[in-house]
């Protein structure tokens, strides 16, 4: 019997290892999984390969991942946002380098990645300083740059309701990466605010089927990015 | 009396209305963040647009009312909107996919530069030091169809921002078709600036003096 539920969020991300590249859902806060990330600061993992559209804001979440020193690399599309201010030192310090990749080119890279495609051709970035070095293959008289598929060894995803088979639905602008990144992850972790019984969840509504995630945890009252922040908090 | 300020062209306000006249009933629209943003508040009344914001939401509606906003319903600058009746969530390569496939009608960004033949730099000065960030802008001028600029006509300090060649880093080649200004409105055509349209009280040599390149004034009528 399948059975894809875990415990708790410790068990959830307990074997993710030093090294490891790791996919992490969101765009800004919404569909940020900060219960998952504190759970990895806890759990000590370092050098990691981080993917994701930002880099947190104030000093929870992704934003605490980078400050306690365990990101050397950052894959995103737009680390400057307000209240990104531990990024900023750990690239200045050359601490963590950074993989700067237009937003568009970044969720078809995991997309494609999870679809076993090795690389595709995109008409963004052609002429600009982001496309220097890439291939350039001309379709019909116009440019276009290769850009290669990305997968990972770990996704961290927040969805809004998940079963036990893994099936999850997202909540409204909360779902951005998350589907891509459940596909492209050789471990995709969800963490959602209820996890149900299998035949609950309608198969015509599920966003993501359940064969690409391996574990399913509940975290019943997920936080919010912009509340812990306003309140100051740091984690640890 | 007080003595006023002169105010010389249109007001951020103004150059948005103007603008919103060039957006047809029935399009959709990607709107940057900044003066582009308040585009949506001017579109005449009688026209439906739907708006696309690219974190993955089609059908974005205004602000929430204080209080009433959701953290997991944000637009593309990261502040919590609404969906309208009809909307639709989506993952970000379906987002993209609309972007990149040419299903958006029109988008309008923010501009550092615009060159003569359409080239745009709005992501990067290039400074040393500073954090480069370019999110969905060189994906979004890639594959919309129609794609407006809206900036004031020169920076804070009286350079040109409509420019022969870009010197800041580009965002895009060739993809810029028209900018709206504080002083004009202006086409690109044919690798020239072709002024449309001269703000109120502003003549052709007052935009051309402000311009580093060489424009087609209007047509004599």
């Amino acid at each position: 019997m399948i059975n894809k539920k875990v415990a708790n969020v410790e068990e959830a991300v307990a074997d993710v290892f030093d090294g490891a590249t790791v996919m992490i859902g969101g765009f800004g806060e919404a569909g940020s999984p900060i219960e998952l990330i504190h759970a990895l600061i806890d759990q000590g993992a370092t050098d990691l390969t981080v993917v994701n559209n930002n880099t947190g804001s104030g000093e929870v979440g992704l934003a605490a991942l980078i400050k306690a020193g365990r990101v050397s690399k950052m894959i995103c599309s737009y680390p400057r946002s307000t209240n990104s201010t531990v990024f900023p030192d750990k690239y200045r310090s050359g601490h963590t380098e950074l993989e700067l990749v237009p937003q568009g080119t970044l969720a078809e890279r995991i997309r494609a990645g999870g679809a076993g495609i090795p690389a595709f051709y995109t008409p963004t970035a052609v002429g600009t300083p982001l496309g220097e070095g890439m291939e350039v293959r001309t379709f019909d008289g116009r440019q276009y740059l290769m850009a290669y598929g990305l997968t990972a060894d770990f996704a961290l995803l927040k969805g809004k309701t998940a079963d036990y088979h893994g099936n999850v639905v997202y909540n409204k602008t909360a779902r951005n990466f998350g589907p891509l990144m459940a596909t492209a992850a050789k471990v995709t972790i969800v963490q959602a605010a209820s996890v149900v019984s299998i035949g609950e969840l309608d198969p015509e509504v599920i966003v993501t089927p359940g064969i690409f995630v391996k574990r399913v945890v509940a975290v019943p009252d997920p936080q919010h990015e912009s509340t812990l922040v306003a309140a100051g908090v740091s984690y640890p | 009396m007080t003595e006023q300020k002169e105010i010389v062209g249109l007001t951020r306000d103004q150059m948005a209305q103007r603008c919103a006249l060039d957006i047809h009933d029935g399009s959709y629209v990607n709107l940057g963040i900044g003066i582009p943003e308040l585009v949506a508040g001017y579109v005449p009344e009688g026209r439906e647009v739907i708006y696309h914001t690219e974190n993955g939401l089609l059908g974005m509606g205004q602000p929430p009312e204080p209080g009433k906003g959701n953290p997991e319903l944000i637009n593309a600058g990261k502040k919590q909107v609404t969906a309208n009746p009809g909307a639709a969530y989506f993952h970000h390569a379906d987002s993209f996919a609309m972007i990149r496939g040419g299903h958006l009608d029109v988008c309008v960004l923010g501009a550092l530069q615009v060159s003569q033949t359409g080239d745009l730099a709005n992501w990067s000065t290039g400074a040393p030091g500073a954090i480069p960030s370019v999110g969905g802008a060189m994906d979004l001028i890639a594959g919309v169809k129609t794609v407006y600029v809206i900036t004031q006509h020169t920076t804070r300090d009286g350079e040109p921002k409509l420019v022969e060649s870009c010197t800041f880093p580009l965002t895009g080649l060739g993809v810029v078709h028209r900018i709206y200004t504080d002083l004009a409105v202006i086409d690109v055509v044919d690798g020239q600036f072709k002024v449309v349209e001269l703000s109120p009280g502003i003549d052709v040599d007052y935009v051309q003096q402000r311009t580093g390149a060489t424009l087609i004034p209007l047509a004599d009528t």
